[in-house]
């Protein structure tokens, strides 16, 4: 074999293997250099894949060169790959710029045992998205959640401690729901491998299984999401996690549950059970307008920087599921584009906060008073990340909005209903963004905060690169429009 | 027979799990979740999984009591009763299970060859188990070989776990050697313990050789045999103390451990990509696939009981050794 | 044979409502992780369930037997990687109970959240 076929499982075993190695690193500057070099390892094997992918190539793999059901098969497309280049992407921005605000939240002494943890998850989430096999779908859920677990109880707060229990809890009741599902399908089919359930499961006679099996997949896959009600978990974890992790996992993580959930109904589900598409969009359809309308709402009175963000991103994951439950191409492509430019534009707005956490001791607004003044460079990138947040045209994120609507409109009088709620929840998001401009710009810095610097070099120019990405994507769409349009063509292509 | 007997465990299991969750003392508790571990043990042997039984029996009657144990010693042995929301939780749970009766009538009946499960993958690894990879326990090949992947993908849990414990447990400390307990006899100073543990010790580590080397043939492999030589190690720290456990098998020694038998795996898997199959692949460690699948499962199982052994070893120490605050 | 195969489904069924009723009313941290461990045993019990041939054995080939029947090896295999991925997310969560009661003084989830609350 050459070496490009093995680039799906390089994608996963070369993080995989450096975890254990950056264990037996003693010195945590060693561990943190191989971590963010295997980081990048990763990243670029992910753009290797997506260049391949827009070449057309589908880089099928078998594990242990078993053949497809009795092995286990990997398996790359275009969706895959913008989950591949985000995951790998927001973990090496992480890595790259945030060793500062590692050092100040993280004891050097725990610090390989930390990036071994980091290592894992990278390893989990991509191992999740290039795997063909539910059950393998399984083991890497769980490397990804116990790693995340880890790295988010490594937050300084002690209230990160509840929320991680909180999190362990949530998660593991999601993932056993997932395996319950799972459970139910193999035993009416027979087999693991997603494409060859879609194929057997036309045999099943019975439907109620499979029925009863799709509800505990979705179930349990929306609480590993954060989907609207089941996001209790999110708001704190994502709070109370050191800054950089919340970097990395408010980048992907949520959204490579999201990608299996999309995966399993539309490849597994859709076509095989009766109505089942009309199902899919009246359970979803309306969690995910609450999410938007109310995850928004409570964003516009919290108070704390870290968790105002983390309630707009559980309105984001909305915003995703909403294009997902029109079921339709154009709609499926603006969920796909918003995966990929919201992790742009909360990774940025996460990575500003990071910078202003390294001067400032509290997040709550209040004490973000005149911070503009001090640290001009960083609001200015949390400016162009918010923008982007809401969909202002120019950004990377008003791609996405605009296809979401357009989308929306082609639904007839319940998309106008919905696009009114997708214009009036971004005004909301232009209030809560403004809230954190008016403190940081308009109100007079405290006393305290007369002589605070810029956040250290590194952090703030990736920082700030972080956000000309999200300029750079809003005005050359092309790649991830390209990326999305054919997730979303494959998705529906297995609808007949 | 059978049958009466099946239904009585899987009655006594549910009594179990009831007078788990009323009992308010936790290290009750504790003792009536390893009951229900054997229980369920048993009850998987009768199922045809003997695999299954022995790992239930090694690491949830076994490894998980000490653990919970050792926590309780640093938390609380009693729980206090509060006022909740029960309706609220007795209203999903009864959904939950409401759905789920409702799709176990049409699930086929216990037993029944010609049910989908049996059709399809699951006889093709029979077939196909003697003549490409010549082990008698198809479980083994499944389990090393044709789902391989799977299985590295377990040993990384587990070294998550141990680096998460390790790592959660390491908050507050200054980073040096941890202290241990200091006063922490053991049982040293009861007779029958001391003789009678001491005996089983040496007993205990060669089952579980024997269980690691043996599971191509019979029931067995890299994990019973990791968590029982693992159960080995934690009696004779009991028994001597923590210190003295610690000294027969020092921390840094255990980390190397939990990682290295993960690299052994993953290491596996890059050569034979070197020698140019697939990863995991193992017909190409020998001009004879065969004999090369066999080399293969020997080295993964290898580093499944390493790392097994070595995390567990390592978790049950970050409790023990921990300071009561 | 009957009576047993739904048997052993509606003792799962009761297994996990049991399980899943320890984590989400009771409020010690401890229970919950009891509580969490039994409602992935129940899972166990449903796939090694499935994996059962009548009149069959252990998946272990015996040369020079002929006509055996074997249960089906896989569920087996999955429920492996389960129960060693159940211990290992029983293990941390013990961990992080301990970090709770080390920096909170209390395992009880209420009077950990009211602890936070500002004052």
């Amino acid at each position: 074999m050459n070496f490009s076929e093995h680039l799906p499982a390089l994608q996963v075993v070369v993080p995989l293997l450096s975890a254990p190695l950056i264990v037996l690193l003693r010195s945590n500057g060693l561990a943190w250099a191989a971590a963010t070099a295997t980081s990048l390892m990763a990243f670029a094997i992910a753009v290797a894949i997506t260049l391949g992918v827009l070449d057309g190539q589908t880089f099928p793999y078998s594990m242990g060169g078993w053949p497809a059901p009795y092995g286990i098969a990997l398996g790359v497309d275009s969706f895959s790959a913008i989950l591949l280049l985000i995951v790998s992407g927001a973990s090496s921005f992480a890595l790259l710029g945030g060793r500062p605000s590692l050092n100040s939240q993280i004891e050097a002494h725990r610090q390989p045992l930390f990036y071994a943890a980091w290592m894992l998850a990278l390893a989990g989430l991509s191992g999740i998205v290039v795997t063909a096999d539910a059950f393998n779908i399984f083991v890497f859920m769980e490397i990804s959640s116990l790693a995340s677990y880890v790295l988010i109880a490594g937050g300084p707060d002690r209230r990160a401690l509840p929320s991680v229990f909180k999190y362990l809890v949530m998660g593991t009741i999601g993932a056993t729901f997932y395996l319950i599902g799972i459970g139910l399908v193999y035993m009416m089919t027979g087999t693991l491998n997603l494409a060859d359930m879609e194929v057997r499961i036309q045999g099943v006679a019975d439907q109620s299984p499979i029925l009863v099996a799709a509800g505990f997949i979705t179930i349990g896959l929306a609480l590993k999401a954060a989907v609207f009600p089941l996001h209790a978990w999110l708001p704190n974890a994502y709070t109370y996690a050191p800054h950089m992790v919340t970097v990395f996992l408010a980048a992907c993580a949520t959204k490579v549950s999201l990608y299996v959930l999309l995966r399993f109904d539309f490849f597994v589900f859709q076509q095989n059970l009766a109505g089942h598409a009309f199902q899919f969009a009246t359970f979803l359809m309306p969690l995910a307008v609450l999410a938007v309308v109310v995850a928004s709402a409570y964003a516009l009175f919290e108070r704390n920087l870290k968790r105002l963000l983390a309630f707009s991103s559980v309105a984001q994951i909305g915003y995703i599921l909403l294009g997902a439950s029109l079921v339709s191409t154009a709609g499926l492509t603006a969920s796909g584009l918003h995966v990929f430019n919201h992790a742009l534009a909360k990774g940025t707005l996460f990575l500003a906060v990071a910078c202003l956490a390294m001067r400032f001791s509290s997040l709550h607004l209040q004490d973000l008073s005149g911070a503009a003044k001090s640290m001009p460079l960083t609001m200015a990138a949390f400016c162009i990340a918010g923008l982007s947040l809401i969909g202002v045209p120019g950004t990377a994120g008003f791609i996405s909005k605009w296809y979401l609507i357009g989308a929306a409109l082609n639904e007839g009088a319940l998309g106008i209903g919905l696009a009114v709620i997708i214009v009036l929840s971004s005004l909301m998001a232009v209030v809560y963004i403004w809230r954190v401009v008016e403190a940081a710009y308009f109100h007079t810095p405290n006393t305290s905060a007369v002589n605070i610097k810029e956040a250290p070099r590194e952090l703030l120019i990736i920082t700030l690169l972080a956000a000309l990405a999200n300029i750079y994507f809003g005005v050359n769409s092309a790649v991830p429009v390209a990326l999305a349009s054919d997730a979303a063509n494959l998705l529906m292509g297995h609808l007949q | 027979m059978i049958t009466v007997f099946a239904v009585f465990l899987l009655t006594l299991l549910v009594i179990t799990a009831v007078a788990i969750v009323r009992t308010e003392n936790l290290f009750i508790a504790v003792m009536l979740a390893a009951i229900f571990s054997l229980l369920m043990a048993a009850n998987f042997f009768i199922l045809d999984a003997a695999d299954v039984a022995l790992t239930e029996a090694a690491v949830g009657a076994g490894v998980t009591t000490v653990i919970f144990l050792s926590a309780l010693a640093l938390t609380a042995s009693q729980e206090r009763a509060k006022p909740s929301a029960r309706m609220l939780s007795v209203g999903v749970v009864s959904v939950t299970v409401v759905v789920l009766l409702y799709a176990t009538f049409d699930k086929p009946r216990l037993g029944d060859p010609n049910a989908p499960v049996q059709q399809h993958v699951a006889p093709w690894y029979l077939e196909q188990t003697p003549e490409l990879i010549d082990i008698p326990n198809v479980v083994t090949a499944v389990l090393a070989s044709f789902r391989g992947y799977d299985t590295l993908g377990e040993v990384f849990v587990v070294l998550a776990a141990c680096i998460g414990v390790l790592f959660v447990l390491s908050a507050g400390t200054s980073g040096g050697p941890q202290p241990v307990r200091p006063e922490t006899p053991g049982l040293r100073h009861h007779l029958i313990p001391k003789v009678v543990g001491r005996l089983l010790v040496p007993f205990i580590i060669l089952f579980g050789l024997y269980v690691q080397f043996h599971g191509e043939y019979g029931p067995g492999g890299g994990f019973q045999a990791g968590a029982i030589i693992a159960t080995a190690f934690i009696l004779h720290a009991l028994l001597e103390g923590e210190s003295a456990g610690l000294r027969a098998i020092p921390r840094s020694a255990l980390l190397t451990m939990a990682a290295g038998g993960a690299i052994i795996y993953a290491g596996v898997g890059i050569l034979t990509m070197l020698l140019g199959g697939s990863f995991l692949d193992y017909s190409v460690l020998h001009s004879n696939s065969v004999k090369g699948q066999q080399y293969g499962i020997i080295a993964i199982e290898a580093g499944v009981g390493i790392t097994v052994c070595g995390a567990l070893l390592a978790i049950f120490h970050a409790f023990a050794a921990r300071e009561q605050s | 044979m009957e009576v047993l195969g739904y048997y052993n489904y509606w003792v799962f069924a009761v297994l996990l409502m049991i399980g899943f009723y320890a984590v989400i009313a009771r409020s010690n941290l401890i229970k919950k992780l009891l509580g969490l461990a039994i409602f992935q045993s129940a899972v166990f019990l449903m796939y090694i369930t499935m994996n059962k041939v009548e009149g069959g054995t252990a998946p272990i080939i015996q040369k020079g037997v002929v006509d055996q029947i074997f249960s089906n090896p896989l569920p087996q295999v999955l429920i492996l990687t389960a129960i060693v991925v159940g211990v290992s997310t029983t293990a941390l969560g013990l961990a992080i109970v301990v970090r709770i009661k080390e920096t909170y003084g209390s395992i009880e989830e209420h009077e950990i959240f009211e602890a936070d609350l500002p004052k």
